[in-house]
């Protein structure tokens, strides 16, 4: 273990633990936009700069590890001016579209320049314009407001093994973009979109369906494969607007295409919204009471005639413990047969 | 599984065989890429080139169907060359001997000669996986959906129980569930020969005990699986049929079979939250809630059950699934008494202690793992810790049987079918995701460039595929995944629906599992 005082609190931490993870157990606050915590240090947007005694210029904490008996300073005005001038020079080639941005209330870069009170630019002159050309229908790219803090390279590659996009030219004209500035063609898992902390990267179907205000988070389980990714739901007038996933769940908040972007089957307009009952051919509406009693007659029948065993029942491995529980106990307990079963074998 | 997800980070070896991960189970791939750049070996098992290959040590391509010939090749040099785990077969199995002689024949030159996999690759692989103490197996339905699937489990618990991979952290045998809640749904005692918990209807105790907490007499005779119902339906046995949020017209084999015995019936009531294709069969529809409409438990894969929460409200008058039950259960003279979905799952944990010890305010923030009988125990993450249920295991001896459908002059190809990435199962939810149409929602048939040369077939060309049950139109999609006389069809797309081709007359003699993996088909351009 090895022990390190910063800004006058003292901790031990084990080999290898960067600056900015010591300052983290301390709760000790240290700006960062390209760390991630599940993403391997990359140290390119000097926010995260600290003070180390001993050496003369200051130092990124996210990729510099603790050496025993280091003293940290996280905040002096000489290491806040720094701070302030980096955040001044990444706005100054940032479009200033807070008002119908996406991730407006969600971005970190709005949220710095919040703190840090930059509303003017002393830098402002010459600014990166992209055509947009994105034909997929996943993702939206506006690159405008990509900061290159490198995140999303990072989780393509690391996380989900793909390595669909990576930084191509260099100084001003840098950028990120998929081989040969062509379309995005991925798995379109959407790591990139969750990890990125700016509104570089969005969910098409997000658009224009609402920010942060009465959005209400509800947590629950994916609905797709057996994995059971655990997954949050935003909604608003309810309408299931954005999938997500949090950070310190399971699944480290990582999902699928699916999980990520195939919700809208919920507020489909092709749902089923009333029973039906088939007269002559053709299905017909019917009130619950009217299914429930014509069901319960028909199975009546059934079973008077042929027996209980001429029922079955096929449950649904898309339905919940207690369905399933309750829709096995109805066919064995209440018609009186034991044939009931799911696609397992499917 | 009985391993958790999260153990397949500490897997020295991940053993994976007939499971396209990257693309059905795309964030447990992400863990064993986290494993990978930890320096674990992959094996993939596979007919078809699967995208997990990219990270693989080694590809076994092997041809459809051949699975137990290669598991027991493996065997064979890990016994030959002594890697297996004495003290464990000692210590915790049986009928050792027995098993030993009938892997005797597998040499790695025979495998070769059925499997198509090189004796040095079949070679390699049993000395990574028979090496390592730490290796971790990884199946889905390419291992079950044959006429051999239980013989294929065996084969791959055999591997296992040879090298004491199991019963340890990040080691052991693990099937990956397809769906949300197939484990749920299979615990709830959804099946026909077992109450929740995988507990025997024909056995008297057991019986009892649920006559007596339900209040009623029950039935000792096991019912008919799934794959029985719909013969049962078509000779006229079963008369009545109740599905729940299943789409059998497009999920079983030999689609044109399934139609007619469900048009059979005297009655069929769909459940659901679309006007599926079973549905349009049926004579009454009601309509179901979905997953964001209502509370519950899902359990996953690796057997942890988790908390599911109702977000929005059902569109119309559609209700959750409980109060449909209830509703009927009282009109059929049963009526069932719960105030909420948490009684239920009390109910469920009384009738089966592995459940016992979860509540709702347990897992509020994070799942628990059965078994957990009591309110204090943290779950169980990993299965036969501390020995196995029935004392000694079984080695169980598989021979290696062709599948039921093997090619000819008039059906030279073998189809084998699956899901994609994008796509969904039936399709129900996905096909009404607009991006997901938008992007891959076209059908397609996979087939080699060899054979597409060989056809004068081109990518994109719309081709004839057609089996001993039926044909299918589909565009034709020129791809190296496949090899030379294996073609792919996803299931998803009704207008070219896999189901179709696939063998209904073929399952698995035990589990009665279709054989979805191999059938003979013909392509004409």
């Amino acid at each position: 273990m090895l022990k390190v005082t910063i800004d006058g609190k003292t901790i031990e931490v084990p080999a290898g633990t960067t600056v900015l993870d010591a300052a983290k157990m301390l709760d000790i606050p240290i700006p960062t936009l390209c760390h991630h915590p599940k993403l391997t240090p990359f140290g390119g947007c000097r926010l995260c700069i600290v003070e180390i005694k001993g050496i003369p210029r200051p130092v990124t904490s996210c990729t510099t590890p603790v050496s025993d008996n280091m003293e940290v300073t996280t905040s002096t005005p000489q290491i806040e001016d720094l701070r302030k001038t980096v955040l001044e020079l990444i706005l100054s080639d940032h479009p200033n579209d807070c008002m119908v941005c996406e991730k407006a209330g969600d971005c970190t870069l709005q949220e710095l320049a919040y703190f840090y009170g930059i509303r003017e630019n002393r830098f402002a002159g010459e600014r990166r314009i992209y055509t947009k050309k994105d034909g997929n229908p996943f993702l939206e790219r506006d690159m405008e407001k990509c900061i290159l803090c490198g995140r999303c390279v990072k989780v393509c590659d690391e996380v989900q093994g793909v390595g669909a996009i990576d930084f191509t030219y260099r100084g001003f004209k840098s950028k990120i973009c998929p081989p040969y500035e062509k379309d995005l063609d991925c798995e379109f898992c959407g790591q990139c979109v969750a990890v990125c902390p700016t509104g570089a990267l969005t969910g098409k179907q997000w658009a224009h369906k609402g920010r942060q205000k009465d959005i209400k988070e509800i947590d629950t389980i994916c609905p797709y494969c057996g994995t059971g990714c655990n997954i949050t739901l935003h909604v608003s007038r309810n309408e299931v607007i954005r999938v997500t996933s949090k950070e310190d769940t399971w699944n480290e908040g990582w999902l699928c295409v699916k999980g990520r972007f195939g919700y809208k089957f919920i507020n489909s307009p092709d749902r089923l919204k009333k029973p039906l009952i088939k007269k002559n051919g053709k299905f017909e509406e019917a009130s619950w009471d009217e299914a429930l009693d014509y069901i319960a007659t028909r199975l009546n029948e059934i079973k008077a005639k042929h027996g209980a065993d001429a029922i079955g029942g096929l449950s649904s491995a898309r339905c919940t413990n207690e369905e399933n529980y309750l829709f096995q106990k109805l066919i064995r307990a209440a018609i009186g047969t034991n044939n009931i079963d799911h696609c397992a074998r499917l | 599984m009985t391993n958790s997800i999260k153990e397949i980070e500490g897997m020295e070896v991940i053993f994976i065989i007939g499971s396209n991960t990257k693309e059905t189970h795309p964030v447990i791939a992400n863990r064993m890429i986290k494993a990978y750049r930890k320096g674990a070996k992959i094996i993939v098992v596979d007919p078809r080139k699967v995208p997990m290959t990219r990270f693989a040590e080694l590809f076994l391509n092997l041809q459809p169907g051949t699975d137990v010939a290669l598991l027991n090749g493996i065997a064979h040099v890990i016994l030959k060359e002594k890697l297996y785990d004495k003290q464990f077969i000692d210590e915790k199995t049986e009928g050792f001997g027995e098993w030993e002689k009938s892997v005797e024949d597998f040499t790695p030159e025979y495998v070769e000669k059925i499997t198509g996999v090189s004796k040095e690759n079949l070679i390699k692989a049993a000395r990574l996986y028979g090496n390592s103490r730490k290796a971790g197996i990884l199946y889905t339905m390419g291992i079950t959906q044959h006429t051999c699937g239980t013989d294929n489990v065996n084969a791959v618990a055999n591997l296992a129980l040879l090298t004491g991979n199991i019963g340890r952290e990040s080691t052991g045998i693990n099937s990956l569930r397809g769906q949300n809640n197939v484990q749920g749904a299979s615990d709830a005692g959804c099946l026909p020969n077992v109450y929740p918990g995988y507990q025997r209807v024909d056995i008297p105790e057991i019986k009892e005990r649920f006559e007596k907490e339900w209040g009623v007499s029950l039935s000792e005779k096991a019912g008919l699986k799934s794959t029985e119902m719909i013969p049962a339906a078509l000779k006229g046995n079963l008369k009545a049929l109740y599905i729940m949020g299943e789409n059998p017209v497009i999920t079983d084999p030999n689609m044109h079979h399934t139609i007619k015995a469900l048009k059979s019936l005297d009655f069929l009531i769909v459940q659901d939250i679309f006007m599926t294709e079973t549905a349009e069969l049926a004579n009454v529809v009601l309509p179901a809630a979905c997953f964001a409409e209502k509370d519950g438990t899902f359990s996953n894969t690796e057997r942890k059950v988790q908390r599911v929460r109702k977000a929005v409200n059902p569109p119309g008058e559609a209700r959750d699934d409980l109060f449909i039950i209830t509703g009927l259960s009282k009109r059929l003279g049963y009526p069932m008494n719960y105030n909420s979905p948490e009684d239920v799952l009390e109910e469920f944990g009384k009738m089966w202690p592995a459940l016992g010890g979860i509540t709702y305010s347990r897992i509020e923030r994070n799942g628990i793992q059965w078994p957990c009988p009591t309110k204090d125990h943290p779950g169980t993450e990993f299965l036969y810790k501390g020995g196995f249920p029935r004392g000694k295991v079984h080695f169980t001896p598989t021979q290696y049987m062709p599948p039921a459908e093997i090619t000819d002059s008039e059906y030279p190809f073998i189809l084998t079918t699956g899901r994609n990435l994008f796509q969904y199962h039936a399709g129900s939810m996905t096909r009404r995701v607009k991006p997901i149409e938008t992007h891959a929602g076209e059908p397609y048939v996979e087939i080699s460039p060899a054979d597409s040369e060989r056809l004068n077939i081109k990518d994109g060309d719309m081709v004839k595929v057609m089996s001993r049950r039926g044909k299918i139109e589909i565009k034709a999609k020129i791809t190296p995944r496949v090899s030379k006389g294996v073609a792919f069809i996803p299931m998803h797309y009704r207008e070219a629906a896999a189901n179709v081709l696939t063998n209904d007359a073929a399952l698995d003699r035990h589990v009665k599992t279709p054989e979805y993996k191999v059938c003979s088909i013909r392509i004409e351009k």
